[in-house]
């Protein structure tokens, strides 16, 4: 069974006199352990999906009626508050392209784990500073940086931090909206590594949202084009970026410089 | 790389900041040329200098070792107006370089005011007209609409038309596409490859994408730490990198050719482990590694 399935999925913004349509009959699967891309340009629906998958959309994002989120065959969309509080985390945990800034800056790291797991499942301080120091040695950072605040830290090893905070209750499924696009490529790659490594260990799925197509082909094992709110391809990310099927996307790869190879034709993509 | 005289050249500039008992090099000893009709492209991760490469070149910065030539002479004391209707830049977010108070026209009139006083209203009017022709937009849709009513690739058209209205001779632009859309940038790129060539324009082009250098620049730079540790042809430097920091960066670079599990940056990455936690440790050897081609090797 997948580990979750958007079904019909059409989201609105709406505003007084006009109503944006943001996302259009959407539907797809992820199965367990599989890493699924979602590529599109800004304003396409991308993100708006993300946040409706956690619940966390808000008005004037209006979920069309019709509209299905199956996260192990349960409708994130019909839990009500006491069933979401045990649902986050838990089952969808997401890391945001800024999540590095959304530490609590008066905290120290230790606090924050503390912060999650007591809420969570009720542990005690000393039994969370043993999970936090296993979490932090997931995503290769020493224990002794759990007493340090956030400023003391790279951006790179704060967003480590939040990755390692959504791993502590062993989600199924870890949605990444442009986590690392704000990091250097060799910091990048070091993350995504880990997070390749710990998929495999720890056997969870990955709903991964960028703008970088060559990333998103180099890491996915499915890619999903959205246009306009609609999901126009999907396919193996080998087929689509070998043989993509949407004169969209085959207009996406016409405009991405090479970095080996032969380099596209200038004027092309336009 | 060129035998066109340089417009611009800097010659062994550093920038240093801190104490003096803790000196940070954000350059160390950097050396490079802009020539007219080519575009030099300079790649690094953040703080390696590459911004300040850029201050020190519009001085917004004074090199505190080291000189900055203008056609072959020194700046310094020199005019600061008419340096700066030559070397003109171009900023990476087309959100917040333009003024919201005010309409596209006046963010071109302005400098045609400035640096050509002598213009009447009409052939301001003209040259407006003809900026915006110039960047592909329609000038009598486009000249009185205000920023916000325009797309990001439309306002980093603008910029470029309002470096463009003093007909300056270099162009800096910083990370001048990785706030736009793929099928946008290419625009944007295409748009400073004609102006590079139409206009005999020399043009410095920072980026940390690296496919985007490759696009637009006959020669790169790889910054790092403060130093370019290695530098030549485009097609050289990425083809055959010889520097430890060049290799890691281009095996981190995500090429959809090359599936994730390879093991080439693991590799690169243990090789520069010890390097990189000593990264201000000056460099200054250099070595030529190939036709046009340079690197400053590591210290053993």
């Amino acid at each position: 069974m997948s580990v979750l399935s958007v079904r019909n999925l059409s989201i609105d913004y709406v505003g007084s006199e006009t109503v944006f349509h943001a996302v259009r009959d959407v539907s797809f699967d992820i199965a367990p352990g599989e890493f699924f891309g979602l590529a599109g340009e800004s304003g396409c629906g991308k993100s708006t999906i993300a946040f409706a998958i956690s619940r966390l959309h808000r008005p004037p994002a209006l979920i069309r009626s019709g509209s299905r989120i199956l996260v192990d065959g349960r409708d994130v969309l019909e839990l009500d508050e006491a069933e979401l509080r045990s649902f986050r985390w838990r089952e969808v945990a997401m890391v945001f392209q800024s999540a590095m800034n959304s530490l609590n800056p008066v905290l120290t790291i230790e606090d924050q784990f503390h912060d999650v797991l007591n809420t969570h499942t009720g542990m005690s301080r000393s039994a969370a500073r043993q999970r936090a120091s296993e979490l932090l040695g997931l995503v290769d950072i020493p224990a002794d940086r759990l007493n340090a605040y956030p400023h003391q830290l790279s951006g790179g090893m704060r967003q480590r931090i939040v990755i390692a905070i959504c791993l502590a209750l062993n989600p199924k499924l870890l949605i990444m909206d442009e986590a690392t696009t704000a990091l250097d490529v060799v910091v990048q790659r070091e993350i995504l590594q880990r997070i390749h490594q710990l998929r495999q260990k720890l056997g969870f799925s990955v709903l991964f949202i960028t703008h970088d197509l060559a990333l998103m082909v180099q890491m996915s094992d499915r890619i999903g084009i959205m246009l306009e709110g609609e999901l126009v391809e999907i396919g193996t990310a080998q087929a689509i970026y070998h043989a993509p099927q949407h004169d969209y996307t085959r207009k996406l790869w016409a405009s991405l410089p090479r970095l080996t190879g032969e380099q596209i034709a200038e004027g092309a993509g336009q | 790389m060129s035998d066109t005289a340089p417009v611009i050249a800097l010659d062994n500039v550093s920038k240093i900041f801190g104490t003096p008992e803790a000196r940070v090099y954000a350059a160390r000893s950097v050396s490079f040329a802009l020539h007219p009709g080519r575009t030099l492209a300079l790649v690094g991760e953040s703080g390696s200098g590459k911004t300040t490469a850029a201050r020190l070149i519009m001085r917004e910065y004074r090199p505190d070792e080291g000189r900055l030539l203008f056609r072959g002479t020194p700046v310094e004391g020199g005019s600061l107006k008419a340096y700066r209707r030559a070397v003109q830049m171009v900023f990476q977010d087309p959100f917040s370089s333009l003024n919201p108070a005010h309409t596209i026209r006046y963010h071109l009139e302005r400098p045609l005011r400035l640096h050509q006083p002598a213009l009447k209203s009409a052939e301001r009017r003209a040259a407006i007209a003809e900026l915006l022709a110039r960047v592909k937009l329609d000038p009598a849709a486009i000249a009185p609409k205000y920023p916000h009513e325009l797309s990001g690739g439309q306002r980093q058209r603008i910029s470029i038309a309002r470096a463009l209205a003093v007909n300056p001779e270099a162009i800096i632009a910083d990370e001048p596409t990785s706030m736009l859309d793929v099928s946008v940038r290419l625009g944007i790129l295409n748009l400073l490859n004609d102006m590079k060539r139409q206009l005999r324009l020399a043009v410095l082009y920072i980026t940390h994408d690296i496919a985007t250098a490759r696009y637009v620049a006959e020669d790169i730079m790889v910054m790092y730490a403060g130093q370019i540790v290695e530098w030549g042809e485009t097609e050289s430097v990425l083809g055959n990198p010889q520097h430890p920091y060049t290799r890691l960066l281009l095996s981190a670079v995500p090429d959809p050719d090359r599936r994730f599990t390879d093991t080439r940056f693991d590799d690169e990455l243990s090789r520069i482990d010890v390097i990189r936690r000593q990264s201000a440790i000056a460099q200054p050897d250099v070595r030529e590694v190939g036709k046009n081609h340079f690197i400053r090797p590591m210290p053993a």
